[in-house]
C-alpha cells in the first residue's frame, strides 16, 4: 500500500470493521418488501404478453372476475384515464430523441414478452395468480425485432408513430478531420467488433411494491424494493398526479439492485393507482421468472473499436461506434447508459484524438437500462480487448503495450481527448503490483512450457486495466448531457443530548454498507464509538432530500456530504465549547471526543458536555441556536476516476472447450478507503459479476423474442462454488476533488474482470489460431471457435 | 411461481401411500423430496389435485447390504447415499454420483426414488442405477413387482410405474470394479449437459442427457466386451442417442462431448 497523507485522525477510518447491517440481515430480522405485514392488502398479479410483438384486439377479464378472491381486473383501456403522464425517461440525451409513450398497462399493442396487458386484483397472492388464468387476451402476433441490426434496418417499425426504430444518435467527435488524418497516417489500424450480450441483473431479492393509502387525508406510502426512493417520489408524483407532499416513499431492506432498481417501474405506478382506486393497501411481489422479463436488463450493444497507432504501438487515435439496444421502451436513464461510457473508450491511455458515436435502437425485447458499471464496462471491454489485438499486431506483450500508452503520472489532472478532466492517477504501479500478485513471469514461463509440450490444456493470461468515471455527478455536467436531475447529495448530522449521533443520508443503501461506513466517518471525527452513530436512510419522511445510490456515487458524493455536515457540527460545538472554556473557538481542537485548548491541556470539555449544554440551552453564546445539528448538500465539482489493473489466468480444455478460471489478481485504486473490508467485498463481488458475463451469463432470446433463460437453471448466475480465491491489493491515489480523497469502488470489479477473462481466453487459444471469442465463452462457443480456426484435438 | 390449489394427505408408510394413491387415482402425485415436483407445480407445469406426502414414511428409507446386493429404500436422500460409509465401500459409483447432484440443500431433500420415478434424462442417479444394472421394486394394490432398470424408463419423464404404484426400493449389485462418472456442466450445481457413468470397468455404461430417457450405452458395452480399447469403444457412444438442443449444447456438440466423456470415463475405470 502506498503511504499517503490522510484526512482522518480518529483511528476508526481505515479499520476493517464488521458491518453493522449484518446481524439483522443474517438473522432474518431485516424486513424486505415481502416481509411487510399489511392487513387487508389486496394482491396484484400482472397479465403479461406472451408475445414479443402483438396487436391486442381485445381483453376479456370476465373469467378472472369469476375466480374466488378476485376483486377486480383491468385492461389497459380500463385504466387509460388514470395516468397523468407516461412512465418517465429522465434522460433525453438529444433534443430529437424518439421516446415512445409507455404506460403501466399496454393499450393496443404489446411490444415485448412481459409487457403488462391486464392486471388482476385479489385478496391473496394465490387468488391473484389463479385470476391471471381467467383473463383472455385476443392477440394478433406480429413479426418481432430481436437484433439491433434488424432494428436499425427498420424492416419492422415497432412504434409506428415514431416512423423508425432509431431512438437517437449521439456523436462526440471533437476533431473529425484530426481523427481521420490520424488513421490515415497510422502504422497500425486495428478494427475489432464486440457484442455485449444482454444480461439479467438477478439481485438476490426480485422487485416488490406495496402501497398504503390513507384515502381521507390523501396520504400515500409507497414501499418499493428500489435504489431510488427520492427520485421515485418525484417521478411517481408527476406520473400519477399525486401531490408530492402527500407521498412518502420507503425502501425497506433491499436485497441488491446492481442498477436494476434504479428505475421507475410500471408496477410501482400501477400499485399506487390501484391503491388509490380501491382505498386499501395493494401489493405485488415479483417472481424470479417474471423478473427475467420485466425488470430491466443490462449491456446489450454491439461495438466497433478502431485504434490508430504508430510503429511502436503508441496510440494516436481511438474511434468507437456503438449500436445499442434500448429494448421496447425507454426506461428511466436508459438512453444515457452508453454516454456514461462515451468518454472512456480510450481507457487510461494518453491519446490525442478521439471519436465516439452511439446509435440506439428499439427492439421487441425487455427494456435495458443501467446495470453495474453502466457504460463503463462496455467501454473498458472495447479498449482493453482492442489493446490486446494491438499488442499482437505490434509484436509486444499485453503488459508492454499498456505501459507504453498509460497517461503519464505527471500529466494529472489530465485533460482527456473526450473533454473530461481525470482527477488523479498513477497507473503503472497498479499494473506492476497485479503482475507481481499473479506471478506474471512464472505464469508466462508455464504457458510457454505447456505450448512447447503440446498440451491440450491451454493456459491463458489476460490483463485488463481500467479507469472509470464515477461519483455521479456534477449537476452542471449532467445538465450538459441533458440529464433531467442533479447529482448532489444531502446529509444531516445530529448530536443528540446524550452524545449519541444520528446521521441522515440521501444515499440509499441496498447492500453496500452505508450504515457502517457513514458511522465510521462521523465517529472518526467526533471521537465517539461507531456503534453510537445511527445512520437513517431510505425513507423520504426521515430523509426528505436525496439523489440515492448508483454510479459508485455514495461515498464520494454522499459520504462527502456526511463529512462536511460533521465538520459543520464540530464547528458549532467548538463555539459552545469555547464559551464553556472561556477560550477562542479557533484555539480548540477536538480529539478523542474531547475539546481542549491547544497548548493548555488542562482546559478541556468533553463533547458529551457540549452536547448536553447545546440541548439545555441554558448558557449558550449569543446568537447560537440550541442543539447540535447541521445539514449539507454537496454537489461535486468533478467526477472521480478510480483505476486499477486486473489479471485473469484461465485453463482451457481444447477437447471440450471448457474454460476454467484458475487464478485472479487485482490491484485497484479508489483513493482513500474508509473500510478496507467493504472495499474488498465490493471488488470480489464485482469481479465475480464481471467474470459471469465473460463465462456464464446471457439472456438468451429466440427469433420470436422469447426469453430462453428465464430462470436460474438456464440463466447461469455463478454460485460460491464457481468463485476462486482472488489476490487483491490496492494503491492509494487520493482524489483531489473531495476532502476525504475518496473515489468509489462499487463497479470497478465488474468493469475490469470481463475483459481480463476474455483476453485470457483468447490468449490461451492464440496458438490454435483463435483471434476472437464471443461472450459468454461457453464450452460450446469455445470449442466451435477452436474448430473454426481449424484446430482441436478430439 | 404460485402453484395452483392442491389437496394434501400424509402417508407415513409404503402401505398408506399405496392406499392413498388407490383412493385418489391419477389426480394424485406422490411427494417425496419435492425437488422436482414442487418447481414444476410452482411454474404450473404440473397441477396434481392431491399430494400424497411420503416424506415421513421411514420404512422407505435406508441402505442395507446383504451378500452381493445393496438394497436402498426409495426415500433415501442423495445426501444419505453420498455419506454412507457402507455404500461408499460396496458401491462407490452410486455414492459418488449422489454427491454430484445439485447442491447440498437439494441433496438433503431429494430422494433416490424421486429421482428415478421422475425419469428425467438429465438426472444423474438414473444413469448410475442403469450402469450398475439395478432393479427397481414397485408396490401397488396388487403387491410388489420388480422392474429391471433397463425397462423402467419408458419416455420423457415417463416410467413403467402404474398410477397407483409406489417405487419402494432399489437394488444394485455390490460393485467395486473400475468405475467413473464424468459429469460435464458449467456450474457446480447444474444438471449435466452430458454425463457418462461407467461401472465394472465398462461392463455397464450409461449416458445422461443424450435422449428422451436415461440411456444405456449398449454399443459401448458391447465394444468393451469385445475387447475394444477406450477410444474405439467411445467412438460408438453416439449410437442410439437422440441428443436434445438447449442453450448449452446443440446435438452435434453433445455428440462430440459424449464421445470425449465416454473415453475419459472408460480410461478412468480402467477399461
Ligand atoms: C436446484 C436443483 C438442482 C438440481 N440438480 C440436479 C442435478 O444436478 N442432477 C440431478 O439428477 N437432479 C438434480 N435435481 C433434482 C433432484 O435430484 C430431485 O431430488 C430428484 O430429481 C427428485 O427427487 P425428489 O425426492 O425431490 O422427488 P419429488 O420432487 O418429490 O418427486 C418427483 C416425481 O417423482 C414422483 N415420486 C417421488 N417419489 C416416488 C416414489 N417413491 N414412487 C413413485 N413416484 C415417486 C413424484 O410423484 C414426482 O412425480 C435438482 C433439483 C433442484 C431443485
Amino acid at each position: 500500500m502506498t503511504v499517503t497523507d490522510t484526512p482522518f485522525a480518529g483511528g476508526i477510518v481505515g479499520e476493517a470493521r464488521l458491518r453493522k447491517e449484518d446481524p439483522a440481515l443474517l438473522t432474518g430480522e431485516a424486513k424486505f418488501i415481502d416481509d411487510l405485514d399489511l392487513p387487508g392488502a389486496l394482491w396484484v398479479a400482472c397479465v403479461r404478453s406472451p408475445h414479443a410483438h402483438a396487436r391486442i384486439d381485445g381483453v376479456d377479464t370476465s373469467g378472472a372476475l369469476a375466480v374466488d378472491g378476485v376483486v377486480a381486473a383491468y385492461s389497459g383501456e380500463d385504466l387509460a384515464d388514470t395516468w397523468v403522464a407516461p412512465l418517465p425517461c429522465a434522460w433525453p440525451v438529444t433534443d430529437d430523441m424518439k421516446n415512445p409513450s409507455h404506460f403501466p398497462v399496454a393499450q393496443g399493442k404489446a411490444n415485448y414478452a412481459g409487457d403488462i396487458v391486464a392486471v388482476v386484483v385479489a385478496t391473496s397472492r394465490y387468488a391473484a395468480a389463479d385470476g391471471l388464468e381467467g383473463v383472455v387476451v385476443d392477440y394478433e402476433p406480429l413479426d418481432a425485432v430481436v437484433s439491433v441490426e434488424d432494428a436499425e434496418s427498420d424492416r419492422v417499425v415497432i412504434h409506428e408513430d415514431l416512423g423508425t426504430n432509431v431512438s437517437y444518435e449521439w456523436p462526440l467527435i471533437p476533431d473529425p478531420e484530426g481523427v481521420d488524418a490520424a488513421f490515415e497516417a497510422a502504422t497500425h489500424h486495428i478494427t475489432e467488433t464486440y457484442v455485449h450480450q444482454r444480461l439479467i441483473p438477478a439481485p438476490m431479492e426480485p422487485r416488490g411494491v406495496a402501497v398504503v393509502p390513507a384515502p381521507h387525508n390523501g396520504d400515500m406510502t409507497l414501499y418499493s424494493s428500489t435504489q431510488i426512493p427520492h427520485v421515485l417520489k418525484v417521478m411517481a408524483a408527476l406520473t400519477l398526479g399525486v401531490p408530492e407532499q402527500k407521498l412518502r416513499v420507503i425502501a425497506p431492506s433491499v436485497g441488491g439492485g446492481f442498477g436494476c432498481k434504479l428505475n421507475v417501474y410500471a408496477e410501482e405506478i400501477l400499485c399506487m393507482a390501484l391503491a388509490q382506486r380501491h382505498g386499501v393497501p395493494v401489493r405485488w411481489t415479483e417472481s424470479r421468472t417474471e423478473a427475467a422479463g420485466s425488470t430491466i436488463q443490462g449491456r446489450a450493444q454491439r461495438q466497433t473499436i478502431e485504434l490508430a497507432a504508430d510503429a511502436d504501438g503508441k496510440l494516436t487515435a481511438v474511434r468507437a461506434t456503438l449500436l445499442a439496444d434500448m429494448g421496447a421502451y425507454l426506461q428511466l436513464v436508459a438512453p444515457g447508459v452508453p454516454l456514461l461510457g462515451a468518454f472512456l473508450y480510450h481507457g487510461l491511455y494518453d491519446v490525442p484524438l478521439y471519436a465516439f458515436t452511439c446509435k440506439s435502437v428499439f427492439t421487441n425485447l425487455t427494456p435495458t437500462d443501467a446495470y453495474r458499471g453502466a457504460g463503463r464496462p462496455e467501454a473498458t471491454y472495447a479498449i482493453e480487448r482492442g489493446m490486446d489485438a494491438l499488442a499482437v499486431a505490434v509484436g509486444v506483450g499485453a503488459d508492454e503495450i499498456r505501459s507504453r500508452n498509460f497517461i503519464p503520472t505527471e500529466k494529472f489532472p489530465y485533460d482527456s481527448p473526450a473533454g473530461l478532466v481525470f482527477d488523479s492517477g498513477n497507473y503503472q504501479p497498479a499494473l506492476d503490483r497485479a503482475k507481481e500478485l499473479i506471478g506474471w513471469d512464472a505464469r508466462m514461463a508455464e504457458q510457454a512450457e505447456r505450448r512447447a509440450a503440446g498440451s491440450t490444456t491451454h493456459l491463458g493470461l489476460g490483463i485488463s486495466t481500467y479507469v472509470e468515471m464515477c461519483g455521479l455527478a456534477p449537476s452542471r455536467v449532467l445538465a450538459s448531457l441533458n440529464y433531467g436531475a442533479g447529482g448532489w447529495e444531502s446529509a444531516t448530522v445530529r448530536i443528540l443530548p446524550t452524545c449519541k449521533v444520528q446521521v441522515v443520508t440521501g444515499a440509499t443503501p441496498h447492500g453496500q454498507g452505508h450504515e457502517t461506513c457513514w458511522s465510521m466517518i462521523v465517529a472518526d471525527r467526533l471521537g465517539v464509538d461507531p456503534d453510537d452513530v445511527e445512520v437513517l436512510h431510505s425513507d423520504t419522511a426521515i430523509s426528505p432530500l436525496g439523489m440515492d445510490t448508483y454510479g459508485s456515487r455514495s461515498l464520494s458524493v454522499g459520504g462527502t456530504a456526511i463529512w462536511m455536515a460533521t465538520e459543520k457540527v464540530v464547528e458549532k460545538a467548538a463555539t459552545i465549547a469555547a464559551h464553556m472554556l472561556e477560550a477562542n473557538p479557533e484555539d480548540l481542537e477536538l480529539m478523542g471526543g474531547v475539546f481542549s485548548v491547544k497548548g493548555s491541556p488542562d482546559a478541556e470539555v468533553p463533547l458529551a458536555g457540549v452536547a448536553f449544554a447545546a440541548f439545555t440551552a441554558h448558557d449558550l453564546p449569543d446568537g447560537v441556536e440550541p442543539n447540535l445539528q447541521a445539514q449539507v448538500t454537496w454537489d461535486p465539482p468533478n467526477f472521480t476516476f478510480p483505476f486499477g489493473a486486473h489479471i485473469a489466468v484461465v485453463e482451457i480444455d481444447e477437447v471440450t472447450g471448457a474454460v476454467d478460471l484458475v487464478d485472479y489478481a487485482a490491484c485497484d485504486d479508489c483513493g482513500n478507503q474508509i473500510n478496507p473490508m467493504i472495499v474488498e467485498g465490493q471488488i470480489q463481488g464485482g469481479i465475480v459479476q464481471g467474470v459471469a458475463q465473460a463465462l456464464w451469463e446471457e439472456a438468451v432470446y429466440d427469433e420470436d423474442g422469447q426469453c430462453r433463460s428465464a430462470n436460474l437453471a438456464d440463466y447461469l448466475v455463478p454460485s460460491a462454488a464457481e468463485c476462486i480465491d482472488m489476490k487483491l491489493d490496492h494503491t492509494v491515489t487520493p482524489s483531489p476533488t473531495n476532502p476525504m480523497g475518496v473515489k468509489g469502488i462499487g463497479e470497478a470489479g465488474t468493469i475490469a474482470s470481463t475483459p481480463a477473462v476474455m483476453n485470457a481466453v483468447v490468449d490461451a487459444l492464440r496458438p490454435l489460431g483463435v483471434t476472437g471469442m464471443a461472450m459468454p465463452a461457453s464450452p460450446m462457443t469455445v470449442r466451435r471457435a477452436i474448430e473454426a480456426a481449424g484446430g482441436g484435438a478430439s | 411461481m404460485i402453484p395452483a390449489a392442491v389437496g394434501y394427505v400424509r402417508a407415513d408408510s409404503a402401505q398408506a401411500a399405496v392406499a392413498a394413491l388407490g383412493e385418489h387415482g391419477d389426480e394424485a402425485k406422490l411427494l417425496a423430496g419435492g425437488q422436482s415436483l414442487i418447481p414444476l407445480m410452482r411454474l404450473r407445469l404440473a397441477r396434481p389435485s392431491m399430494l400424497v406426502d411420503v416424506g415421513r414414511a421411514d420404512d422407505l428409507r435406508g441402505i442395507s447390504i446383504d451378500g452381493d446386493a445393496v438394497s436402498i429404500g426409495a426415500l433415501t436422500s442423495h445426501s444419505d447415499l453420498e455419506h454412507s460409509a457402507d455404500l461408499v465401500a460396496a458401491c462407490p459409483l452410486l455414492a459418488h454420483v449422489a454427491s454430484q447432484v445439485g447442491d447440498p440443500a437439494v441433496r438433503h431433500r431429494g430422494t433416490l426414488g424421486g429421482s428415478l420415478a421422475h425419469a428425467d434424462p438429465a438426472s444423474d442417479l438414473p444413469a448410475a442405477v442403469l450402469a450398475l444394472g439395478g432393479t427397481l421394486v414397485a408396490t401397488g394394490s396388487g403387491g410388489s413387482r420388480e422392474i429391471a432398470a433397463t425397462d423402467f424408463f419408458t419416455g420423457f419423464l415417463e416410467s413403467a410405474l402404474a398410477v397407483d404404484e409406489v417405487l419402494t426400493g432399489v437394488r444394485v449389485p455390490v460393485s467395486t470394479g473400475g468405475w467413473s462418472y464424468q459429469k460435464f456442466n458449467r456450474r457446480a450445481q447444474d444438471w449435466a449437459i452430458v454425463g457418462v457413468a461407467v461401472a465394472e470397468g465398462g461392463a455397464g455404461v450409461s449416458l445422461v442427457n443424450m435422449g428422451s430417457t436415461p440411456l444405456r450405452a449398449s454399443a459401448v458395452e458391447a465394444a468393451v466386451a469385445g475387447g475394444a480399447g477406450a477410444a474405439d469403444a467411445a467412438a460408438v457412444a453416439v449410437d442410439g442417442t437422440e441428443p436434445p438442443s438447449d442453450n448449452n449444447a446443440d446435438p452435434a456438440y453433445r455428440e462430440h462431448l459424449v464421445r470425449v466423456l465416454t473415453e475419459r470415463a472408460l480410461v478412468a475405470a480402467g477399461a
